[in-house]
């Protein structure tokens, strides 16, 4: 006696949500089967293996269909075949675009159509994410960066409308395409001890402050792009490390501002001129494609290591 | 009454690219209705065109209207070679027929193609102007209703029940016209389902036909199938019951008066007499001011044959003499005299309710079945296939004409079947039959057909406006004590038709009860139950040799008798294992495969308080004298005693004892109890009549005197419970539970498996359907697990063979909450029990008491002193609500106990679903996680797709049905030659039928409503071929779209104090009142 078929159709889709997960985290059904056994369901309900591979293979079978939505969530909203609750839905998306900081720290600024997919396979072994896992983040990061990169308007609003993600997943998104679009260099060996979030950090602030529409709101342009206008500015700051005056100025000035808001700051203003000059001279350099990229590598180079060498307690950037 | 039918395409969304350079589509909208085709303008490279067409209007017939479905077809514009379809829509517009019913379909469809599945989405709007035509030759019949509910639908009250409806449709199957070899799958897939589409309105615009006939204004419980014979054709069929409705306007509204008797003796009972051809003039009912005159249609002419067939029946009587016997006689008498004379004139006294107003059912005597194997020949219809190969178009079929003896077949075979029937209800001292249905089983050119009910005694009261009620009814009352009624004899003790024990009602103590009651209806609400139900399944495979033809059908019908046999007696050992005493909801299905045949019965295990305890089983050896023999019997007898105990535990069974009683003793004295009379017919002559009482044998005693016997009694004791917090039954409510909660999930499951070819034996086959049954219930279990404490309720199985060594399961249920704690306290002193059962029973009767008053009191047109002396009988309306409420108060301190507990128990359940997710929160709080959502759900409704349940069932827990839209029925086909990329066939069947939901569903908010109720999926047809890559489906679904609100949206007072959900007792009040 062998099932050929085996199914159950719900009016309301059902989702377990443990088996979502497992479906996410790339297991096939009988490794599924395994680690849910495992979590003692069998003890709990007594069900039998049999029951417990049907109910998987079936939630294995409805979550395949439901990826095609999942694909372009506002069509999850609008269809008819899956009825399921708005809540659920919205569990359902987010779920399916979180993603695992390790695999997105490999990728971090790579550009995501090529090359990245034969690295998949060594991402994999080294961030223990199944290779079903990685692709799907992969074509998630590729998808949403499709989506937004011509588009107008705040990065992260355009996410969220297109994907219908919460904030804080849309605001990640947007750096994770910021960084992609200005292809930062991250994977150099000094820049491993930073986390995702802490890139994500600086993505945000530059959104903010130094792409199109950071200089000028109603030009209603791109927040991908690095406004070049303010690069180019960026080299007019060489006076700040020639000139004497400027520079005591300009050191005057910061002490000031930080004067009481830094534990460190007799190191700072011990080594000012030196800090300055690398800060300066990495600014000055960003009107060239290749120094964008390298930007973070410089800044832990001429900024934070000088720093690190004078045991300052913390990075300020 | 000629209308215009007007049509709008508004837009499209989601749709397929179909430009493979652009990565768009050119999409254009044809609208065709009968011969007429208009087209929107192609909306350029969009895949959300935006048509906004003007209104396409079709001048067309009301009979049109009815026969004909509204088609949308969404192409591609393709400028140099032809234009792609994309997809279809089928739109019914028969609920805009109704007076009362929708008055627009607008809303999303989904663009459905039998090749691609749903492709996009079109917005389409739909009205109809129908114009007032008093033209009494019209073969249309607008305006009557139709209901797939097996009760009287809510909102409504029956003024007459006249009977029986059925009429048949044959046509030649596209998929087996000479066409079909050079057309595509697609062309041949559209035209087979437009022509069931074609069949199904021109079907049901002919049963309204007869409705009017009757002057009646709807139809109840309304059942079509299609029997796909094959090369031999395609039969639609459909039974139902002819009713005359009342909408109820004002549910608020007691108004006793409103149907005064002096109306009622206006209307002219049907049956005054039996040829409606001659009823030309008469008193007009209040709903139609014309007559009605129409040429003899076929059932007359079939009449007429089957009269050979005629059992010799009481002479026919009118009403007048029915009325004149009033003043002598013992009351009974009279009251079955003119019960008689009412049914007899009908050709069938048959109901399709399963459910009746209070007081409609007097009797139930047992279940009837007939069942007749048959050969499907070509020979009847030689000339039909010669001019159908010519016909292209469907619409040219006329009945009337060249193929007017097809049908005639099939209904000479029905009506054989139906008089069967008659017959053995006769026997059992019944004049009705109710809770009836027919079924067919096909495999290459045999046929069986079935068709079973339960042979009752109905009050006329219902069936016509008797004159002579008002002296009758409150006697009737006097006589027939609440709840205990209808299990009472209907049949003459001294001259019954089968050995049967009886004894006195465990009730009234007056009128004598069998020992066990099997039954096709649903329970009736008044009845006193003592304990839960059950669902119990008896499960059967006989092998068969392969053989062709006439050899073939006498091989079936020699082993059908057997099968009943053995179907009987398993149920019979089941009930006794779980120490219930009577089913509900009894059907038995036989399917007929190659190399096999299968019988699956299910029903509804329930303890009757008015039946007497069931028995023990007792285990006999046929070998004495073996010690270690004797030790396993005693062993398995233990086990059997062990079992019986459990169970009586788990479903509460705890009778009162009774002093006179002779419990006790192991072996209860010889009861003897079969209610099934059936007989198995193969070609219309010989009719065998089974009697099913094992001769004089005790039916409680096993005999273990082979391996077969072994394995039957190890069968039994596998059957596993369902897990706990769970509940299954196949009947509408489970009896025993009264406390449901708001949130239902429908399903339909299906299951194949593949038979090892190898050394099959009875045996082996049974066990392997069993497994398969007993797994499939168990995945059900572990699948719906988050909604413990909840009951599957009518679980619907279906065996087919599509091949020689699958065997499909398909189950349809609906998966229903309750409050655990509200049943929990119910287990109290019998006396407070049985009357706190009264008065739930009573409320839930019908779900709304209020509308309950306005339904029962006006349907007794009599003096108001008589009406007193009724409701003191406690059958209905008021008195029972108060008592309801007073027990309430008396156990109001032994609640308050379970209600610490029950706060304890929701704290935990809220922290535990405040972590994990919202779902886990609605259960924890179903009273007041239903307000929450009600007062989010309108914004959310905005967004996204308003939610459209689904139920088998006649009603929605927790929750009001307002409206009636309408009758929703669809067939579709799906079929792909890219089995393996859609995810083999488990993908395929699941996409398909999450895609059929989709589209009832669709069609539902279309004409304005938020849920299906009666569902049923009535056939699903699978079929596959693995090693060319193709499967192909078939599946017909139907039900009653309605509007439903809910009763806590309902009630101001509820809604503001969302404290009183706290309390355990309230929010069973609110539900049901």
């Amino acid at each position: 006696m062998t099932s050929e078929l085996d199914i159950f159709v719900g009016n309301t889709t059902l989702i377990d949500e443990d088996v979502y997960r497992l479906w996410l985290d790339g297991y096939s059904v009988s490794d599924a089967v395994v680690l849910r056994v495992c979590s003692g369901i069998l003890e709990q309900t007594g069900a039998t293996a049999a029951v417990l591979q049907s109910d998987t293979m079936d939630h294995y079978r409805t979550f395949h269909m439901l990826e095609r939505l999942l694909h372009a969530p506002p069509k999850m909203l609008h269809q008819l075949i899956f009825q399921i609750p708005p809540s659920r839905q919205a569990l359902l998306i987010e779920s399916y675009y979180a993603f695992d900081e390790a695999f997105v720290r490999e990728v971090l600024g790579k550009k995501l159509f090529k090359g990245t997919k034969k690295d998949l396979d060594d991402i994999s072994t080294k961030t223990g994410i199944t290779l079903k896992s990685c692709r799907r983040h992969l074509d998630n990061f590729k998808r949403v960066f499709k989506v937004v990169e011509e588009m107008r308007g705040s990065l992260v609003d355009n996410i969220q409308q297109h994907f219908l993600l919460s904030d804080r997943l849309a605001r990640d998104y947007a750096a994770i395409v910021f960084f992609a679009n200005n292809r930062f260099e991250t994977g150099k060996k000094k820049l491993h001890y930073l986390s995702f979030g802490d890139f994500a950090f600086c993505a945000e602030l530059m959104i903010q402050n130094w792409t199109l529409r950071a200089i000028d709101s109603q030009v209603d342009d791109m927040d991908m792009d690095l406004d070049k206008e303010f690069l180019q500015d960026l080299k007019e700051l060489k006076v700040l490390v020639a000139d004497k005056d400027l520079l005591d100025l300009h050191k005057s000035l910061v002490c000031t501002a930080l004067r009481g808001k830094l534990g460190v700051f007799s190191e700072m203003e011990a080594n000012f001129k030196n800090l300055s000059r690398g800060l300066v001279n990495v600014a000055a350099k960003l009107t060239h494609n290749k120094d964008v990229r390298d930007l973070f590598v410089d800044l832990v180079e001429k900024f934070v290591e000088p720093c690190r060498s004078d045991h300052w307690p913390l990075n300020e950037y | 009454m000629p209308g215009k039918l007007k049509v709008k395409i508004v837009a499209g969304r989601h749709l397929p690219v179909m430009d493979r350079a652009s990565d768009l589509t050119d999409a254009f909208v044809e609208v065709k209705f009968g011969n007429t085709t208009f087209k929107t303008d192609v909306y350029l490279k969009s895949l959300n065109p935006q048509w906004n067409s003007e209104w396409f209007k079709f001048e067309v017939d009301d009979e049109d209207l009815q026969d004909e479905p509204l088609q949308i077809t969404v192409l591609d514009h393709d400028t140099y070679s032809a234009n792609d379809a994309i997809g279809k829509v089928y739109i019914d517009i028969d609920p805009l027929l109704y007076s009362e019913a929708a008055t627009v379909i607008s809303g999303w469809f989904p663009i459905y193609d039998t090749i691609h599945g749903i492709r996009g989405e079109i917005n389409v709007v739909v009205k109809v102007d129908l114009f007032n035509d008093l033209n009494r030759f019209r073969q249309s019949s607008c305006g009557v209703k139709f209901f797939c509910t097996t009760s009287i639908p809510k909102c409504y009250r029956a003024v007459i029940i006249h009977g029986f409806v059925e009429e048949l449709v044959v046509n030649e199957d596209p998929e087996y016209q000479w066409i079909d070899r050079i057309r595509t799958p697609r062309a041949s897939n559209e035209a087979r389902q437009r022509l069931i589409s074609l069949m199904s309105g021109e079907l049901q615009r002919k049963i309204g036909l007869k409705v009017l006939e009757m002057r009646g204004n709807a139809v109840v419980g309304y059942l079509q199938c299609f029997d796909l014979e094959g090369e031999s054709g395609l039969v639609v069929r459909a039974i139902g019951t002819a009713c005359t409705l009342d909408k109820l306007s004002s549910p608020a509204a007691l108004l006793p008066a409103c149907n005064s008797p002096s109306r009622e003796m206006k209307e002219i009972p049907f049956n005054e007499d039996p040829n409606p051809n001659t009823h030309s003039s008469g008193p007009s009912t209040p709903l139609k001011n014309q007559t009605y005159s129409f040429s003899p249609s076929k059932s007359y002419s079939r009449q007429s044959s089957s009269s050979d067939t005629d059992l010799s029946l009481t002479p026919k009587t009118g009403m007048g003499s029915g009325s004149a016997g009033k003043e002598g006689g013992p009351f009974k008498a009279l009251l079955r005299q003119q019960t008689q004379s009412a049914l007899e004139q009908r050709e069938f006294p048959f109901f399709t309710l399963t459910a009746f107003p209070p007081g409609f059912l007097v009797h139930v005597g047992g279940v009837v079945s007939a069942r007749s194997v048959k050969l499907l020949d070509r020979i009847h219809n030689p000339a039909f296939v010669g001019i159908m190969g010519n016909t292209r178009s469907y619409k040219l079929l006329d009945w009337n004409s060249f193929n007017s003896d097809e049908p005639e077949t099939r209904d000479a075979w029905w009506a054989e079947i139906r008089q069967e029937i008659k017959s053995h209800a006769k026997a059992l001292g019944c004049h009705a039959v109710v809770g009836y249905s027919e079924s067919t089983s096909i495999c290459e050119e045999v046929c069986i057909l079935s068709a079973s009910g339960t042979a009752a005694v109905l009050n006329p009261r219902f069936l016509q406006d008797g004159t002579v009620e008002g002296c009758l009814e409150p006697r009737l009352e006097e006589n027939l004590p609440a709840g205990c009624g209808f299990c009472h004899i209907p049949y003459d003790e001294l001259n019954m038709p089968f050995p049967a024990h009886l004894t006195y009602c465990n009730n009234c103590r007056k009128q004598k009860v069998p020992d066990v009651l099997f039954t096709t209806i649903d329970l009736p609400v008044d009845a006193t139950v003592i304990g839960k139900g059950c669902l119990i399944q008896a499960r059967l495979c006989r092998l068969k040799k392969k053989a062709q033809a006439e050899a073939n059908a006498t091989a079936i019908s020699n082993l059908l008798p057997f099968m009943e046999y053995e179907v009987h007696t398993q149920l019979m050992n089941k009930l006794k294992l779980k120490a219930m005493n009577a089913l509900f909801g009894l059907r038995i299905q036989i399917t007929v495969g190659e190399n096999m045949l299968m019988g699956l019965a299910s029903a509804t295990g329930v303890y009757l308080a008015a039946l007497p305890t069931p028995g023990g089983i007792q285990i006999a050896g046929k070998t004495p004298n073996d010690g270690s023999y004797e030790q396993h019997i005693s062993h398995m007898q233990k086990k059997i005693n062990d079992t019986i105990a459990k169970n009586k535990e788990l479903y509460e069974i705890n009778p009162p004892e009774i002093s006179e009683e002779i419990i006790g003793s192991p072996i209860p004295e010889p009861r003897q109890r079969s209610r099934l009379l059936r007989s198995q017919s193969e070609s219309s002559d010989e009719v065998t009549e089974l009697d099913l009482s094992h001769g004089k044998k005790d039916a409680f005693v096993l005999e273990i005197d082979d391996t077969d016997a072994m394995e039957d009694v190890h069968s039994l004791l596998t059957d596993v419970p369902p897990p706990s917090g769970f509940y299954s039954c196949n009947t509408e409510i489970m009896p025993g539970i009264n406390n449901w909660t708001s949130e239902i999930q429908m399903f339909t499951s299906v299951r194949v498996i593949r038979l090892s070819s190898l050394n099959l034996t009875n045996q082996a086959l049974n066990k392997n359907f069993n497994d398969l049954c007993e797994n499939l219930l168990k995945s059900l279990y572990f699948k719906l697990r988050s909604m413990i404490p909840c009951c599957l309720c009518h679980v619907n199985f279906t065996v087919s063979l599509p091949e020689d060594e699958l065997i499909q399961v398909t189950v349809t249920a609906v998966a229903i909450t309750f409050d655990k704690n509200q049943a929990l306290q119910t287990t109290k002193t019998h006396a407070e029990k049985l009357l706190q059962r009264a008065s739930t029973d009573n409320e839930e009767l019908l779900q709304f008491p209020l509308e309950l008053c306005s339904d029962s009191l006006p349907s007794h047109p009599f003096p108001p002193a008589k009406e007193h002396l009724e409701s003191a009988s406690s059958n209905s309306g008021i008195p029972a609500a108060q008592r309801a409420t007073s027990v309430d108060y008396s156990s109001f301190a032994d609640r308050c106990s379970s209600w610490i507990e029950l706060i304890k128990l929701k704290a935990q359940t809220i922290r535990r679903g405040s972590i994990k997710t919202t779902v886990t929160v609605e259960k924890a709080s179903p009273m007041g996680e239903g307000n929450f959502r009600n007062r989010s759900a309108p914004p959310c409704a905005n967004s996204t797709v308003g939610v459209v349940k689904m139920t088998p069932l006649s009603f929605i827990p927790g929750a009001k049905i307002t409206k009636y839209l309408g009758i929703i029925n669809m067939f579709f086909i799906r079929e792909t030659t890219s089995l393996r990329e859609e995810g083999g066939v488990s993908g395929f069947l699941h996409a398909f039928i999450a895609e059929v939901f989709a589209m009832v569903r669709a069609h539902v908010a279309a004409l304005g409503g938020n849920a299906v109720v009666s569902y049923i999926m009535k056939q699903c047809v699978f079929m596959e071929n693995p090693n060319k890559n193709q499967a192909q489906c078939l599946i017909n679904v139907s039900g009653d779209a309605v509007v439903f609100v809910r009763e806590s949206e309902l009630e101001v007072v509820s809604a503001q104090q969302p404290a009183a959900n706290c309390q355990p007792s309230c929010p069973g009040g609110e539900v049901t009142t």
